[in-house]
């Protein structure tokens, strides 16, 4: 599904390179965690893989579902069923979470060549999406993310994850500022959407996350490249002895 | 379902927006109505006032009004303090007086119009056929959802081809006619009031438009009357070097209510038009005027050829206690504006709002603002600006808040936010405060923001394409004075932040 090939990638600004020849492949129904310690690159691999402007693209390749995508406009791999939920979701005032969703999904639609969703339909659906996440009337009628707290911007992400049914999810430290229960109600709206037709890249920090999420395979990502994947087992080795063993183990 | 209620309508409103993005491409109204034209000779002189007062049918005090407006005229200059640069304007190489030939004759009735000028408004999008609009509608308070009943006074350049509704206004004691007719039918009321609010020696722009303004809309609304329905001017440029010069006169009696709409377009030309309008209101005791414009006459290519000069004198004059007058603009076209619309608060307990959107993309230059002057006790004012620069354009807030020494205990605030897409551009704001008493209080809260390349990442990612992710953000940042706006003009001005700011990105 999503297949990412000796990719190399350094900052457009300066002559740094940051990702050193990722090799990851994502089947249909799998939960992939990537772990690491903090610069080993899982951010700016979420973000390469989504479009954002400021990388270069050295070498190598990203397909999703056979699709070349480092070519595209991040809305032409949205539409095509990638999905990123940012570490930290951004605020667009005066735009109520609402319209912002509703454009987000027509355009997506509209892209696809599709219709339009009706007015009705989609009031039904984001009404039923957001209750299971808690989020109310009042949540979905502000501007996106303005004032939102910590947990409801992340709430928010799976929100918008599950109005858009991407075939890829990326979520990037989708628990970090998060207490347990909010944490939980995330994991629950994550596993929600889990189901065959998809792929998940689960990037963390922590184990934590992965106890609620439960992954299929766990990659450690240093330095620019993944040293070593297994099982979930992985992810609790590194909880109970951190990175370093791994590390020199790479070495 | 209350939170369905509201998404309908915002639902609705973004659609259009895309919708409008997609289809339109370059500026929508750019087209030309072939009509055989009349005009007055090129240039201005007595003989070309005179000739304007006898094309109107005008009484001799009117002619004399103008004659020394001209006069005034002559004597002065340009105004150059605004920050906006354009080449020398030949005002003797303009016509003052364009008029279709079929209009020579004035028509009884619409029905007499010539039916090109009727297309032409359709394509507009204004349904002036009474007809069609009685067709389709019931009556206002009959379809809240759909299409209100507007009441819509169209200028086709110097001349205004029609009213509609008129019959219905009469009923409620409305007047609501060209003002030509008005100077014709209602004298007494021109007399009183024309140029009591903006004076003829007033400023270079509005002195010429006194001497030489062709028509316009005028509007009485009888003591304790609110009006039944949303009163409606479209001005329209159609002819090649001609300036347009209408003229407004609204007045609110005692204790009445009405809201007006502006709308106005002009075809492409490669050569720059002249426009001068003046509009003035008077809001006597208790009585309130809600006056909304959506400007969007030709703002010029990408290269900065051509477009509207706009130098328009607005003023609105809360002679009587507790009478109140909003302004809404959204401004999204002219290669050149210079526009300040101004709230007298002469009235004790007077209120005057000015909410405004003025866009600058390409090479537009925008100086625009208000002047609240505050001379009655107890009295308010809120400014609401939000200025939004793309392209190489240049955008000026001007305003002026002045507290006179009678005016205890009175209030304003005012909020100022600029928006910058690109690194080309400019944004300033220019605020004058005169405050002559110890109990009133002014506040200013001034923001600059650029269109965070953050935020445009985020719609995309979530399938926007770029255009539709700055118009969705600009909308948001636009909100406040959206909100201002009755029902389908906002829905018209978010289309219009669309599409006047296409090609600002990328």
């Amino acid at each position: 599904m999503l297949k990412i090939n000796n990719l190399h990638v350094s900052l457009e600004d300066e002559d740094k390179e940051i990702l050193k020849g990722v090799d990851l492949t994502v089947d249909a129904g799998k939960v992939h965690a990537i772990m690491g310690p903090n610069g080993s690159g899982k951010s700016t691999l979420s973000y390469v893989l989504s479009g954002k402007e400021g990388y270069n693209v050295t070498d190598g390749s990203v397909e999703l579902n056979g699709d070349d995508i480092m070519e595209l406009e991040p809305e032409e791999r949205a539409a095509l069923g990638l999905f990123l939920a940012f570490q930290y979701p951004i605020e667009i005032p005066g735009v109520g979470n609402m319209t912002f969703l509703r454009t987000a999904l027509n355009a997506q639609r509209k892209a696809r060549g599709e219709d339009e969703i009706s007015a009705t339909d989609f009031l039904r659906l984001v009404r039923e999406k957001a209750a299971t996440l808690k989020i109310d009337s009042d949540m979905l009628k502000r501007p996106v993310n303005v004032g939102f707290s910590g947990g409801e911007k992340k709430r928010n992400e799976i929100l918008q994850m599950a109005m858009l049914e991407p075939k890829v999810c990326i979520l990037d430290e989708t628990d970090s500022g998060l207490d347990v229960d909010a944490m939980k109600l995330v994991a629950n709206g994550v596993n929600a959407l889990r189901d065959e037709g998809r792929g998940f890249l689960v990037i963390t920090h922590y184990q934590r996350l992965l106890d609620h999420i439960k992954p299929d395979v766990v990659h450690i990502m240093a330095d620019g490249k993944i040293i070593k994947s297994g099982g979930p087992e992985l992810a609790l080795e590194v909880e109970n002895n951190g990175y370093s063993d791994l590390l020199d183990e790479a070495s | 379902m209350e939170a369905g209620d509201t998404l309908q309508v915002k639902d609705g409103v973004d659609q259009e927006t895309i919708d409008a993005v997609k289809e339109v491409s370059t500026y929508k109204y750019g087209w030309d109505t072939d009509i055989e034209m009349e005009y007055a000779p090129k240039g201005v002189n007595e003989d070309i006032v005179k000739l304007i007062s006898e094309k109107n049918l005008e009484p001799e005090w009117m002619t004399n009004w103008r004659l020394e407006a001209l006069e005034r005229w002559k004597k002065m200059t340009e105004p150059k303090w605004a920050m906006v640069d354009y080449p020398e304007i030949d005002f003797q190489d303009q016509y003052y007086y364009a008029r279709p030939k079929s209009m020579v004759e004035k028509p009884k009735s619409l029905d007499e119009v010539d039916p090109k000028l009727l297309a032409t408004y359709e394509k507009l999008g204004i349904p002036l056929k009474e007809q069609m609009i009685l067709a389709g509608v019931e009556g206002p308070a009959d379809k809240p959802d759909g299409e209100r009943k507007v009441a819509v006074d169209a200028v086709f350049d110097s001349v205004s081809v029609g009213t509609t509704f008129k019959s219905e206004l009469k009923k409620a004691g409305v007047i609501f006619c060209s003002i030509s007719e008005a100077i014709k039918e209602h004298p007494d009321l021109v007399k009183k009031y024309l140029g009591s609010v903006v004076p003829v020696s007033d400023n270079f722009y509005a002195t010429l438009n006194s001497a030489v303004f062709s028509d316009g809309s005028f509007v009485y609304i009888p003591p304790g009357v609110k009006c039944p329905m949303e009163l409606s001017t479209y001005f329209r440029i159609n002819a090649e070097n001609t300036g347009q010069f209408e003229r407004t006169l609204i007045i609110a009696d005692k204790g009445s209510y009405v809201s007006y709409l502006e709308g106005c377009t002009a075809p492409k030309r490669d050569t720059a038009q002249l426009h001068a309008a003046v509009v003035e209101i008077i809001v006597e005791e208790d009585a309130e005027v809600k006056y909304s414009t959506v400007q969007n006459w030709f703002p010029g290519d990408e290269n900065g050829n051509g477009g509207i000069y706009n130098f328009v004198t607005k003023r609105a004059d809360c002679r009587g206690d507790r009478a109140k007058v909003m302004w809404t603009q959204v401004d999204t076209g002219s290669a050149v504006t210079w526009k300040y619309p101004s709230c007298i608060l002469r009235g004790d307990e007077s209120q005057g709002e000015f909410y405004s959107i003025a866009i600058a993309n390409n090479h537009q230059q925008a100086d625009t603002g208000t002047k609240m002057l505050h001379l009655g006790k107890n009295t308010k004012s809120r400014i609401v600006s939000k200025g939004i620069s793309a392209g190489v354009a240049q955008n000026t807030y001007r305003g002026q808040v002045n507290m006179h020494p009678r005016a205890k205990n009175s209030r304003n605030y005012t909020q100022c936010d600029s928006l910058l897409i690109g690194d080309k551009c400019g944004a300033h704001t220019v605020p004058y405060i005169e405050v002559k008493n110890n109990s009133s209080r002014v506040e200013h809260e001034a923001t600059t923001s650029k269109v965070d390349d953050d935020q445009l990442f985020y719609c995309r990612q979530r399938g926007m394409g770029e255009e539709e992710a700055v118009a969705l953000v600009v909308n948001g940042f636009c909100k406040d004075v959206l909100q201002a706006l009755p029902m389908e003009f906002a829905m018209e001005a978010q289309q219009l932040v669309a599409i006047s700011l296409e090609g600002s990105v990328g």
